[in-house]
């Protein structure tokens, strides 16, 4: 596989190099970590909202560093969690002594080097919460996993969570607003290929030319189930029955959606999806508030894409509509 | 430096010995059923452990065990770091006063507390747990109850922790990657209670050539492994 990089080994830390350089007055990164945080960190008076995991899913989590988002990322090598102390850093750097929210997403490393950090940084008397988003609803909780994983409904709570922290909000409020988005959102993912991690060279599973793999995450982890590839419409209609199944939302509910590309697909393939999943909700009399199509949180280069369906009220609606100026995502 | 913290240093060295000759094993044991890193973020983050522990001057057991466990937190990914070099950070405070019976006791229900709360994993889950605590129940007891030498309750704890790998194998894992697999994790050794138990041996084997060299038999029975001070130090 052809990869535009230099020694594999190098690739995160050219890449953190490389986001700093594209934004020098917005973004710095902390010496020697993968932690990179907002120029001004700690905002004054702000509670801090800082997420982080694996490489490989860009633009998640760096990409929404700024106004109305993310304080700061810490992110680790290509899918694997940072170590807790980049978490701590990262924490630290972010509390302006109002507190810090942590937006973890549900895989076991995350999770407990984030938990690590947290305890550690309260010793030393910052105020920590944490929410753990698990948002995928492929992979139910059973005695065979873990829990849900979390995916690309991650960066709604980013944006929410932001936009609350940005008015003012205190601590609890703050995570309040990030929990009521993990209670309504819900996703799923389908792959068309494989990716290719860098350090590997090859795809990390095999994938025939007429296959699919339904209810993947974003780490190339096996979904639940491996079909004939079909049309455009019939996936999404796969997708979108499973988040609504799971969503199960009253007739008239308002939504907001994401078909969220995985790294390989082209946005035109993304738009053919938008459009049947707009005719899906239609037909069943949800309304959409709000639609995003694009890159949001990928998986290195997998052709595929991931749809996700958030409920929101008055007061997730408003918070949405909030200004936001971050790399990848920006409202005026 | 004192008797102590030479002692504890050695330990984390012979650790760091250990774990790079069972890389491969470890390796072999976790692609059966993870992600086949175990048996080098171990041998890795030992390493640089023992190259930490090794730069510093004068200090007390407490510090050495808490660089071991900070150095581990940042060298090893995933879910080790916190679990192994977390759990160490934790419960080295409860050394500050050096290795007596009763601070070592602390010790291991400090780590174990920590490794469970942090993996939210109970025994039968087919994971490191399995190993420790069987370990840790085994050696406070055996101190607490049978009154026996520090040195002996942590030879009793590495049987209890070798029986507790060996549980592993016909169970299946609920925690962990290799909850994943369902049933398919029956029948596999877990990497991580085998990597415990490998840490608890050496711990066993290095304190015994210690004790051995400085004529433990002389030493007093409430504090088996609280030497002399070194005059030298």
């Amino acid at each position: 596989m052809k990869k535009l990089i230099n020694d594999p080994e190098d690739v995160v830390d050219e890449m953190l190099d490389g986001i700093v350089a594209a934004h020098p007055e917005r973004i710095r990164r902390l010496s020697g970590t993968g932690v990179l945080v907002r120029d001004d960190a700690p905002v004054d008076g702000k509670v801090g909202v800082v997420s982080g995991g694996g490489s490989g899913h860009e633009p998640a989590h760096a990409g929404y560093i700024g106004d109305g988002m993310l304080d700061g990322a810490a992110a680790g090598e290509v899918f694997s969690s940072p170590t807790a102390n980049e978490f701590e850093d990262l924490i630290t750097a972010c509390d302006s002594g109002e507190g810090v929210l942590a937006v973890v997403k549900n895989y076991e490393g995350d999770v407990m080097n984030f938990d690590t950090a947290a305890e550690l940084v309260e010793m030393e008397g910052t105020d920590v919460a944490t929410v753990v988003v698990n948002d995928d609803v492929a992979v139910e909780d059973s005695e065979y996993t873990s829990g849900r994983r979390g995916v690309c409904g991650t960066v709604l709570v980013h944006r929410v969570a932001g936009a609350k922290a940005a008015m003012g909000a205190d601590l609890d409020e703050v995570q309040r607003v990030a929990q009521k988005v993990i209670d309504n959102v819900g996703t799923m993912g389908v792959a068309l290929t494989s990716c290719t991690t860098p350090e590997k060279g090859d795809p990390t599973f095999d994938l025939g030319e007429d296959e699919i793999e339904v209810g993947i995450g974003i780490h190339g982890e096996p979904g639940v189930e491996r079909t004939t590839h079909t049309s455009a419409d019939a996936i999404t209609d796969e997708l979108t029955d499973a988040v609504l199944h799971d969503l199960d939302l009253d007739e008239g509910a308002e939504v907001l959606t994401i078909v969220n590309g995985m790294g390989g697909t082209p946005l035109m393939e993304l738009y053919v999806v938008n459009r049947r999943l707009q005719e899906l909700l239609g037909e069943q009399a949800i309304e959409t508030w709000d639609t995003w199509v694009g890159e949001y949180m990928t998986s290195l280069d997998m052709a595929g894409c991931s749809i996700t369906i958030c409920s929101v009220d008055d007061e997730l609606k408003e918070l949405l509509d909030e200004p936001v100026d971050t790399p990848a995502l920006v409202k005026p | 430096m004192t008797e102590q913290t030479a002692a504890v240093k050695a330990v984390v060295r012979a650790i760091a010995e250990r774990l790079e000759a069972e890389r491969e094993h470890l390796t072999d044991l976790d692609s059966a059923i993870g992600d086949a890193d175990h048996g080098g973020n171990m041998a890795r983050g030992w390493a640089e452990a023992a190259t930490a522990v090794e730069d510093l001057d004068d200090t007390d057991v407490a510090t050495v065990v808490k660089t071991a466990g900070r150095t581990l937190m940042s060298e090893v990914g995933g879910a080790s770091g916190p679990l192994y070099g977390g759990s160490l950070v934790f419960a080295s405070a409860e050394l500050d006063d050096g290795l007596t019976d009763e601070t070592l006791v602390a010790f291991a229900e400090t780590y174990l507390e920590k490794v469970t709360d942090r993996g939210d994993a109970a025994v039968g889950d087919q994971t490191m747990v399995d190993a420790l605590v069987p370990a840790v129940h085994t050696f406070k007891k055996s101190i607490e109850v049978d009154d026996l030498p520090a040195i002996e309750a942590l030879a009793k704890a590495v049987d209890a922790a070798e029986r507790g790998v060996a549980f592993t194998v016909p169970i299946r894992a609920s925690k962990g990657r290799a909850s994943y697999l369902g049933w398919r994790s029956v029948g596999h050794q877990d990497p991580g209670a085998t990597s415990t138990l490998f840490i608890l041996e050496t711990l066993l084997a290095t304190t015994r050539e210690r004790l051995d060299a400085d004529l433990a038999s002389s030493v007093d029975a409430t504090s088996p492994v609280t030497p002399e001070e070194d005059p030298e130090a």
